[in-house]
């Protein structure tokens, strides 16, 4: 056997320096192993094309097509309802963004209180594991009819509107899922990593805030962010209270022209909104994942 | 005068750093330490040995109070630490323990890993800081690795790190939990030579350990530790070579048998 340098074997970048010319069997391997990719890149696109035409023609060939293209796809309807529709969409957005840094801001905390040891702290454990157990299970239209309708019902002095109510019956019933998300992140924090953080002498509350929530919001994130697109879908919802969002700007415009388009046009802008939060998640799972991993830190 | 109060400080000249009086542990009904004395004088490298499950890793977390005793008292120069009153997060800052799974925060660099509790515990300006951790990665030989993170670094290079990172607060006492088990043989000899230099230059340490031959090269006493207690203990020539207890003579017996002497 000959003797190697460990050198050259335990430094990359040298090793890389002095590569030698491929040998030809190295040649001819790579020369086989593009031709086997330039294939399998035809049979997939082939494979895609031919999927997708008979898709289509089971489509158009349909005997309803025609009825159901008028009352769903049509033109003008769409251009006539995107205004109003894009209108209601604002108002999802707004909610949107409020109703996300709400609810992980409470699921956040009651999260940390869940994990507090000791007597002193049992009002305060009590209080988040039966706010999760709770709200984990209601359904959020309950939720929503009650704060909407319930609450004013009251007629107390200054009862908040109705899309304030509304933004705070999502924030509760998701926090209570984001509650859990996170505090199945913090648990996933090895305890020698408390051990160390307190034998440096770090304080409970410095080691959750520099150990372990950085960790478990890491290894958390990519549920977070579905909980987030979920969100952004049941932000709708609250158009059962009264206010006008982009759904509730559909419905209307469909009564209005006996045509289904302004839900088609309100689905589509939906599917846009999520795109960038979609992205947002793949990117942030990637970027965690190469932080972490041999490869991509510096 | 109440117990406590007489307890709270020992004065005298030749207190040692660390001081457990009649220790006890007990998780759920199983003794671990059972009344266990032992004095870690300054400047003194005292080592523990002894079988699996002996209780070493326990003696070491509960000297930095990661763990409450079930009885006795622990003394840190003089202090009594397992007051209930002390605070234990000012405590353990004056003590640095490594541990032997390194537990390194992932998350971090290894400069970040060094700096985090002289900057957040200590406050402590980041570039002091900084420069500090970078003189010490230096020493260890591994100041072209502090932007790296630690899973980028080899066994032996994250523990050199843990113990930087240990060191970083300037301890009064330094606790090493087998800090060598989880290295490949050709590692281990980078992190006890850096244990040798810590020795040299006077730091007070106790550590357990498997490695026979480390504890002769740097123990100044060698403790077995047996049921709880500590059943024999003095010079490592002596407790190594010419065990006065059958029970030492046993274990050292199945050491050598297992080939680690
Ligand atoms: N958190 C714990 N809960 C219950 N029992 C524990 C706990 N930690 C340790 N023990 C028990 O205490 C005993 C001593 O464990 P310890 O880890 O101190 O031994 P050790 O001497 O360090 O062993 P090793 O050489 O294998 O590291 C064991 O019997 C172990 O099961
Ligand atoms: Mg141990």
């Amino acid at each position: 056997m000959a003797l190697r340098n460990p050198a050259a074997e335990e430094d990359p970048a040298a090793a890389r320096a002095s590569e030698p010319r491929p040998s030809p069997l190295e040649a001819e391997r790579s020369v086989l192993r593009r031709r086997q990719s330039v294939r399998s890149v035809l049979v997939g696109a082939a494979s895609t094309a031919l999927l997708g035409g008979l898709l289509v023609t089971v489509l158009v060939g349909s005997p309803g097509w025609e009825r159901v293209r008028e009352t769903f796809f049509d033109a003008e309807v769409a251009r006539t309802a995107l205004p109003a529709v894009l209108d209601g969409l604002w108002l999802n957005l707004r909610l949107l963004l409020f109703c996300a840094l709400g609810a992980l801001a409470l699921g956040l905390v009651v999260a940390v209180m869940r994990t507090l040891r000791g007597p002193v702290f049992f009002p305060l454990r009590a209080l988040a594991s039966s706010y999760t157990y709770g709200f984990r299970g209601a359904p959020l239209i309950i939720v929503l009819y009650l704060l909407t309708f319930g609450v004013p019902g009251l007629r107390l002095e200054n009862t908040p509107s109705v899309l304030v109510l509304g933004g705070i019956a999502l924030v509760v019933t998701y926090g209570a899922y984001i509650a859990e998300v996170f505090r199945a992140g913090i648990e996933s924090v090895h305890p020698s990593q408390i051990a160390a953080s307190r034998s440096l002498g770090l304080t409970y509350p410095q080691t959750m805030r520099w150990v372990v929530l950085p960790q478990a919001v890491r290894r958390v994130s990519p549920p977070l962010l579905n909980d987030m697109v979920a969100l952004q879908k049941d932000v709708g919802l609250i158009s059962l209270a009264g206010p006008i969002d982009a759904i509730r700007a559909a419905q209307i415009a469909t009564a209005q022209s006996y045509n289904f388009t302004p839900y088609i046009v309100a689905g589509v802008l939906f599917v846009l909104m999520a795109i960038p939060l979609v992205a947002v998640t793949d990117w942030v799972t990637v970027r965690a994942a190469r932080r972490q991993s041999a490869e991509g830190a510096r | 005068m109440s117990e406590l109060e007489r307890l709270a400080r020992l004065e005298g000249d030749d207190l040692p750093v660390l001081r457990l009086r009649g220790v006890r542990k007990e998780f759920r009904g199983n003794t671990v330490l059972d009344g266990l004395d032992l004095d870690v004088p300054e400047h003194g490298v005292v080592v523990l040995i002894g079988a699996s499950g002996s209780g070493k890793s326990t003696l070491l977390r509960c000297a930095n109070l990661l763990e409450p005793i079930s009885d006795g008292s622990i003394h840190l120069d003089g202090e009594h630490i397992t007051d209930p009153r002390v605070d234990a997060d000012r405590v353990r800052r004056r003590i640095g323990m490594v541990f032997q799974s390194f537990n390194l925060f992932p998350h971090m660099s290894v400069l970040d890993n060094i700096s985090l509790a002289p900057r957040r515990v200590h406050r402590r300006e980041r570039r002091e800081v900084e420069q500090r951790a970078l003189e010490l990665l230096e020493r260890v030989g591994l100041a072209d690795k502090a932007r790296e993170y630690p899973d980028r670094l080899s066994g032996g290079q994250q523990q050199r790190v843990a113990i930087v990172r240990a060191l970083v607060n300037d301890p009064r006492l330094l606790l090493l939990d087998e800090v060598t088990s989880a290295l490949d043989p050709e590692l281990v000899g980078e992190v006890l030579s850096l244990v040798r230099d810590l020795r040299e230059e006077g730091m007070t340490m106790l550590l357990a350990t498997h490695e026979m031959g480390f504890a002769r090269q740097v123990a100044d006493t060698v403790c077995f530790l047996e049921g709880g207690r500590i059943l024999e203990q003095g010079p490592p020539e002596q407790v190594l070579g010419e065990p006065e207890q059958p029970r030492t003579r046993q274990f050292l017996q199945r050491i050598i048998e297992a080939g680690r002497l």
